[in-house]
């Protein structure tokens, strides 16, 4: 009996040409060439294979949280004045504790008064206690408002790193959130080499903000101190100049200035570096709409005092008010021409929301990753000819079937990997090693049962399918217990490990299909063309 | 062609002899492990990825010399460093380790501390290959997601073993699975090399092959405590496992070999890996044999003993 097979021939051969088009899409040619550019368009290689740098970075949150906190006292302080409430002072008792805001010395007469103004203003996103027995209240942000900030701190760093990285013009860079929950950031930029230059565009984005000036410059942090009678208030902070600033020496410089600052990073609309009158590098720079509102409120009530103009924690420039400023104006300093342009590009893509640590940094040099591309090619393909011939040599006929569902296998699986645009790493190879392994193996129980059947004297076609039969079973719980791993290990490994679970998976897959479908066809095909009373080759 | 025809072992009968050399290999492993943990506080040897630190691949024009490196390294105040070569003879490449930072700050000064001592004191031009700096804290988060990772894995394993056969047969595959783990991880420890990410995916690897293995041998129990009824347990395993003898043998075989030309072609960059799958496969080929097969017959005596009625034979039936 024959069976027709056109239907399932043409499913394998549409299967092939698919997948092809997923690993090589439309080439430009069909050289060798032009079809490894087209291949290497599709199938995405990992930085360890491909070269690059590979950083994670952590998000200080806490100071996204102390910056807003910090503004919440110096409202909550303006609002008691303008309702000529009585207090002592309003500051953040813990620095380990940000989100709380403490207020002391209120008198026993207006306590409900400063409740409801706390309640009224303050409730939806503090919790205020207090006020009954010694005076004084506790604003304390609430868990979930502390979380939205946090997380969106971290989202707005991620943008801000990837304008940043836009500007150094990597493609296809990674920039997502990494390990849920640590405010960890990773940053994949292929092809680049020069770590230092990256952590200079990404990090040099400290925070540049203009907070007014109390006092100085002084000497040093006790003259500071000593200026403001010992103790710091809480809505003060003693900020260091740089070192060219004081008198063009390294000599120190200490300034007391206001915590809150006038304006900040992301309030900056656009920047551009440029020389002044003298001839000295500066950087101009227009404030958004609101921000310029706020500058110009605060530099029309202090013409005459001056502002410090503070940059990664250091004055960097300290300007008289000479008139009221509305939403322009520039900054002047030491800089070099590295630096203004740095400058004005971290202010055009807004400032980092808080600072970052390193974690972890790679770099692969692109050297390396071709050697290892080389290298691990080569072995792979020795190892898959060695098995491919050892297959024909075994099974004769049938090891012609079980290379070509090798073959099929493998292009299944580049195809998936085009497709699903996803990366191949080291460990993904490893996965696409077990994968072959297990598609030989698919095919060995087959054709041993197969072999056993025909032993046991039945015709070909009945050794056949009783030989898939039985193979099948096992095939399936081999596959299925390890594809239940590998997409364990998807849900929760890291990078590598889920490079591996992916390949492993689609591999698997693509294998079910090659060795138990694609095998069947070719055999089948090979029946009907048999002569009756012919053996099987196997 | 043929290897194993007709193959008649009584596998089952040598079990002490599979107990002892699992015993030796699994007791030299755990002691290696635990002398490298009194010297070193790690049971073995972690890659940068995972103990934290600076590790810089540099390659010289001229063959370098360890010493005039390591005075080089001195003369820049540098302590602690570890050098080694690597990669074959003739590639000039040389591998120079800092341990773990304790401060996440401190981190990137290693590496330009060992760049600049190289360009100030040693006189041979040289290009930087590779660097990996890693921060103590994400270290220890990617030890410990890859171990958890890899036991819910198991744990998913055994509940489908479970659904599909019998609770037993997940518990030993999953002891068997752990005792060529157990054995893999103890050669690193007593070769002295480093574990690092991509040797957790030969782990991996490893695990599903040589569960792969066991879940064959077992397919091959369960279909014939189903035929033959009559058949005492250790008799039916004998049999299967010489009736799956020459696929074991053959697939064993044909990826030992493709990982054994990964092990000679591969590479440096691979040669942890290959390590962990040529001794993986061996071990992990022998033990679906010689562990998770007896365990099952184990077992069965011992419920027999308890005066329990032997179950096992009930495996779930297979569905085609």
């Amino acid at each position: 009996m024959k069976k027709n097979l056109n239907g399932k021939i043409a499913l394998i051969v549409a299967c092939l040409v698919v997948c092809l088009y997923g690993i090589f899409g439309v080439p430009s040619g069909i050289s060798g060439k032009a079809l490894t550019e087209a291949m290497t368009k599709r199938i995405h290689l990992g930085l360890d294979l491909k070269g690059g740098v590979h950083l994670i970075l952590q998000v200080v949150v806490s100071e996204a949280v102390s910056a807003e906190t910090d503004n919440t006292s110096a409202r909550i302080q303006q609002d008691l004045k303008a309702a000529h409430l009585t207090f002592s002072q309003v500051y953040k008792p813990d620095p380990a504790q940000p989100q709380s805001i403490r207020i002391e010395g209120t008198t026993p007469a207006q306590s409900s008064a400063v409740r409801s103004l706390l309640d009224n203003k303050y409730s939806n996103e503090y919790d205020v206690t207090g006020g009954s027995t010694d005076n004084s209240f506790t604003v304390t942000m609430k868990p979930p408002v502390v979380t939205a900030l946090e997380q969106k701190t971290v989202q707005q760093a991620i943008e801000t790193i990837r304008d940043r990285v836009d500007t150094l013009g990597v493609s296809e860079p990674v920039i997502q959130e990494y390990g849920l929950g640590r405010n960890e950031i990773l940053v994949e930029l292929p092809g680049i080499s020069d770590l230092d230059r990256v952590k200079t565009i990404i990090q040099s984005t400290a925070r540049l903000e203009i907070h007014a000036v109390v006092g100085g410059p002084y000497q040093d942090e006790q003259t500071a101190l000593a200026s403001v009678g010992g103790t710091l208030p809480p809505d003060e902070q003693l900020v260091h100049g740089s070192g060219a600033l004081a008198t063009g020496s390294d000599a120190d410089s200490v300034y007391v200035l206001q915590r809150v600052s006038i304006v900040a990073g992301s309030d900056f609309r656009s920047a551009d570096p440029g020389t002044d009158q003298n001839g000295l590098r500066n950087v101009r720079f227009t404030l958004t709409n609101e921000a310029g509102d706020r500058f110009y409120d605060y530099t029309s009530n202090n013409v005459g005092r001056s502002m410090a103009v503070v940059l990664g924690g250091r004055v960097r420039e300290v300007a008289n008010i000479k008139s009221a400023i509305r939403d322009s104006g520039e900054i002047t300093g030491s800089f070099s021409q590295d630096e203004v342009e740095v400058l004005s590009k971290m202010l055009r893509t807004g400032a980092l929301p808080a600072s970052l640590n390193y974690l972890e940094d790679r770099t692969v040099g692109a050297s390396l990753g071709a050697d290892s591309i080389r290298e691990g090619v080569t072995a792979a393909v020795v190892g898959v000819l060695v098995v491919m011939g050892f297959m024909l040599v075994y099974y004769r006929g049938a090891g012609i079937n079980a290379d070509l569902a090798l073959f099929l296998n493998l292009v299944i699986l580049l195809g998936f990997l085009g497709f699903s645009s996803a990366t191949l790493t080291l460990p993904g190879i490893a996965g696409v090693i077990l994968t072959i392994g297990m598609g030989v193996d698919s095919n060995v129980l087959i054709f041993e049962r197969i072999r056993e059947e025909v032993r046991a004297g039945k015709a070909p076609s009945a050794a056949v399918d009783q030989g898939f039969a039985h193979a099948w079973i096992t095939i399936v719980d081999t596959h299925v217990t390890t594809i239940v791993s590998a997409a364990i290990l998807f849900l929760f490994g890291t990078g590598p490990v889920k490079g591996f679970a992916v390949t492993l998976t689609f591999g698997l897959a693509a294998n079910l299909f090659t060795a138990v479908y694609v095998s069947r066809v070719i055999f089948d095909a090979h029946l009907n063309k048999m002569k009756p009373g012919e053996m099987v080759s196997i | 062609m043929e290897l194993f025809h007709s193959v008649n072992v009584d596998w089952l009968g040598k079990k002490w002899y599979f107990l002892l050399f699992s015993l030796i290999f699994s007791v030299a492993g755990i002691i290696s492990m635990g002398m490298h943990w009194a010297h070193t506080g790690s049971p073995v040897p972690l890659g940068v990825d995972f103990s934290g630190g600076t590790q810089v691949q540099v390659q010289f024009q001229r063959t370098p010399d360890i010493n005039s490196i390591r005075q080089a390294a001195d003369a820049a105040g540098i302590k602690d460093a570890k050098i080694q070569s690597f990669g074959a003879a003739g590639t000039n490449e040389l591998l120079i380790s800092l341990p773990e930072q304790t401060n996440e700050a401190a981190l990137d000064l290693g590496r330009q501390q060992i760049v600049d001592a190289l360009k100030a004191h040693y006189d041979n031009p040289f290009t930087v290959r590779n660097v990996q700096v890693v921060g103590p804290t994400v270290g220890k988060q990617l030890e410990r997601q890859a171990g958890l990772a890899t036991i819910y894995s198991l744990i998913g394993m055994l509940i489908y073993l479970w659904f599909r056969f019998q609770l037993i047969y997940g518990v030993a595959a999953v002891v068997a699975v752990f005792h060529d783990t157990l054995i893999t991880v103890g050669a690193f420890a007593l070769t002295n090399q480093e574990i690092s990410l991509t040797v957790i995916a030969a782990i991996l690897t490893l695990v599903g092959y040589s569960m792969n293995d066991t879940i064959v041998v077992f397919d091959r129990i369960r279909e014939n405590l189903r035929l033959s009824r009559r058949e005492s347990l250790p008799d039916v395993v004998n049999r299967s496992i010489n009736q799956t003898l020459s696929r074991t043998v053959l697939t064993s075989g044909l990826t030992f070999l493709t990982v054994l030309s990964l092990y000679i072609f591969g590479g440096q960059v691979l040669r942890g890996f290959s390590f962990a799958l040529v001794v993986g496969i061996l071990i992990g080929t022998y033990s679906s044999i010689a562990v998770a097969a007896p365990m099952l017959v184990a077992w069965q005596e011992w419920r027999a003993k308890r005066g329990k009625a032997a179950v096992l034979p009930a495996a779930k039936r297979a569905k085609v």
